[in-house]
């Protein structure tokens, strides 16, 4: 792969992370060259976002990420014409580029030719003529709320009709809008519009120094606060050349398995629940509940909002978490396996969980699927595999893969992930070495730009930090997986039933407030 | 059939009396008492997410298990503000759930109580105000309790719905 780069000027140069990065310097001729070599590649798109410099050289950059099974390769264009800045959509090779384009429109005022243009992230909150990101924007201004009216894709033709969900929903989930076009009980289509939970975190960030970004980053969207503080941490102390002491390196990765469990426990009691099996939520409800509380008692937190800073870990764990993390896992391990039969053969869950929510592994592939979607689709991704970055290098992770890609694939590369987390949590415990669990870290040279990637429970978390002058903070650029991860479900859900779409929703548990920023 | 019934028996009832009333073995009882006596009725909730970042819905949610079992308390999650005494609502309050938290707030009958929960439904937090966030909850409906923490811990968000209904009461 390396080969295809060789002509850029500069070559390309390592990019500073907590797994191997390479960046490269394009053109606006060499963009979509790049972008086309990687799609030959089979690369998967990680992300794509944007910055205003043109403070320092006078043109706005556009970015984009991707996995290669080694390495992540960042591709930078800076756009001179700064009057209108554009660049080739990316959408044409890597679907899932689109939404991301049109939230970069939205936030920069830079723009493709793509046709779907239709804004993403702005809502009514703020006129089409400000673009938040931008340096000269005062991110504390405040607009009245307008009313403009979002043109959704008709369905038409005899017997269609529009079921429109939310934004606020039904249960305790996040806000977001489902529009359904249907006839009688089958889903033709289903749209979705995100963006309701927009904080605006990305001039945030700017406005933090680098000292406190976890912070934010930890709650950027809480139920992978985990994974989101490390991938921030990771990538400021990769350009801070700060080297976490090793006790605090398995204390994260414990952390990170302890929130991988959590969350798959929740969704499985869940998935059992929407089949219309209550007995599942009450018994995975419980387990939950006994990990998060045994969490309280060690880490000190149930859900990990502070544990995770730069340099290392906020608290050690006292004298007797060892035996009680033991006797923990054990008793976690006997009722996981005693439920997964009790799923596996109970033929009503069963007849819910098969073949609901399709997603084979050729439409997988093409669109774009990260994390635990793609595993249940066949796709071999997992950081924590394929690069593995400290401590997971050695600790020697087999991935969960399932190949059926419906909601009972979803439910089994969980029900693997928690015994995998297991056995993951185990090996930590018995190898945790003594010392510090915190280092100093210096302030990051400004421009200096480093990159974190996590392979949190949904998929890989990325954050990518440019410093500013004097410990501040010039760009952060977050992504959740749920951003590829969102129009798959708009995918898996055609020719199914309605009343299957919180189950097959719920089978995906995308986050909403990760997607919006 | 056999497995789902053993495990449930093996499980046994794993309640919890609400930390506040732990002393007082008639608790509950005074409680379901005093929940008939202000509504008549369960006191319903409809939670609503303006914004956050996921954590207090987690929580939320964690109401519901075993441990904290609400419905037996007389509590139950409603689907729809039509239905609802109480608004619980999380932040904060970005500006495109803006709209939609006011219109739930009409939607709901009166008399209505509101809850913000957690630090971002108080001030904002970690987001503040901006161009994307209007901050706490207060700056859009009126908020009749608080309850703090990021995110609070079931025990303390059961604590402050109780509190706000019983102070219903009295000022009844």
């Amino acid at each position: 792969m390396m080969m295809e780069f060789d002509r850029f000027d500069p070559p390309p140069a390592k990019f500073p992370g907590n797994v191997p990065a390479i960046r490269v310097q394009a053109n606006a001729d060499h963009w979509f060259a790049a972008a086309e070599a990687l799609h030959a590649a089979h690369a998967h798109f990680l992300s794509l976002w944007g910055a205003d410099d043109r403070d320092r050289d006078n043109c706005f950059r556009i970015y984009g990420a991707w996995l290669l099974p080694d390495r992540v390769v960042v591709i930078e264009n800076a756009l001179r014409d700064v009057a209108n800045p554009h660049y080739a959509s990316l959408a044409p090779l890597f679907p899932a580029a689109s939404r991301m384009q049109r939230a970069v429109y939205d936030l920069l005022g830079i723009s493709t030719e793509e046709p779907d243009m239709r804004r993403w992230l702005r809502h009514d909150g703020w006129p089409e003529s400000v673009f938040p990101l931008r340096r000269a924007f005062d991110g504390n201004q405040q607009y009245p709320v307008t009313s403009e009216p979002y043109p959704f894709v008709q369905v038409e033709g005899d017997g269609v009709h529009e079921i429109p969900v939310g934004p606020v929903h039904a249960g305790t989930i996040e806000p977001g809008h489902f529009r359904f076009s249907v006839v009688g009980e089958k889903v033709l289509r289903l749209e979705e519009r995100l963006g309701y939970t927009h904080k605006g975190v990305g001039k945030r960030f700017q406005a933090m120094p680098q000292a406190e970004g976890h912070w934010l980053a930890a709650r950027l969207c809480g139920d992978s606060a985990v994974a989101f503080s490390w991938a921030w941490c990771a990538a400021l102390e990769s350009i801070t050349d700060t080297l976490c002491p090793p006790r605090a390196i398995a204390l994260r990765a414990l952390a990170l398995e302890h929130e991988r469990m959590a969350n798959h426990l929740g969704d499985l009691g869940a998935l059992g629940n929407d089949a219309g099996f209550a007995f599942g939520l009450t018994q995975f409800s419980r387990l939950k509940e006994d990990l998060l509380r045994t969490g309280a008692a060690l880490f000190g937190e149930r859900y990990l909002m502070n544990f995770i800073l730069p340099g290392g870990v906020a608290r050690d764990l006292p004298a007797h978490a060892s035996a009680l993390l033991s006797a923990q896992y054990l008793k976690l391990e006997e009722s996981v396996a005693g439920l997964r039969s009790i799923y596996d053969e109970h033929a009503g869950v069963q007849d819910r969980f098969r073949e609901t929510g399709r997603l084979d592994h050729a439409p997988a592939e093409q669109l774009g699927a990260l994390g635990l979607v793609a595993r249940a689709s066949g796709i071999q991704c997992d950081l924590r595999v394929n690069m593995p970055w400290p401590p997971y290098d050695g600790l020697q992770v087999q991935p969960a893969l399932q190949t059926s890609g419906d909601v009972a694939a979803r439910a089994q590369v969980r029900f693997d992930e928690v015994f995998a987390s297991l056995r993951l949590c185990r090996a930590l415990l018995a190898d945790l070495s003594a010392g510090p669990v915190h280092a100093a870290v210096p302030i990051a040279e400004p421009g200096s730009m480093g990159i974190g990637l996590i392979e949190g429970w949904r998929g890989p978390v990325l954050i990518v930090l440019e410093a500013g002058p004097e410990g501040s903070i010039r760009n952060c650029h977050a992504h959740d997986p749920s951003w590829q991860n969102w129009p798959l479900l708009e995918y898996a859900i055609i020719g199914n039933l309605v009343p299957d779409f919180p189950l097959i929703n719920k089978s995906f548990n995308l986050s909403y407030s990760g997607q919006d920023g | 059939m056999f497995d789902v019934l053993s495990r449930i028996m093996r499980t046994g009832i794993l309640t919890e009396t609400p930390a506040e009333d732990a002393q007082n073995s008639s608790a509950i009882t005074d409680l379901q008492t005093d929940l008939r006596s202000i509504l008549g009725r369960a006191l319903c909730i409809r939670q609503v997410d303006a914004g956050s970042c996921n954590g207090c819905e987690l929580e939320i949610n964690a109401l519901n298990n075993p441990y904290y079992n609400l419905e037996g308390l007389g509590i139950k999650f409603v689907a729809s503000p039509r239905h609802a005494d109480l608004l619980l609502v999380t932040g904060p309050v970005s500006v495109n759930m803006e709209e939609a938290l006011k219109r739930t707030y009409d939607a709901t009958p009166d008399p209505k109580f509101v809850v913000a929960l957690g630090d971002c439904a108080d001030c904002g937090c970690v987001f503040g105000r901006s161009y994307a966030s209007r901050g706490g909850v207060a700056n859009l409906i009126p908020v009749d309790y608080t309850i703090l923490g990021c995110p609070p811990e079931p025990a303390a968000i059961l604590k402050g719905i109780l509190q706000v209904a019983r102070s219903k009461h009295r000022a009844s």
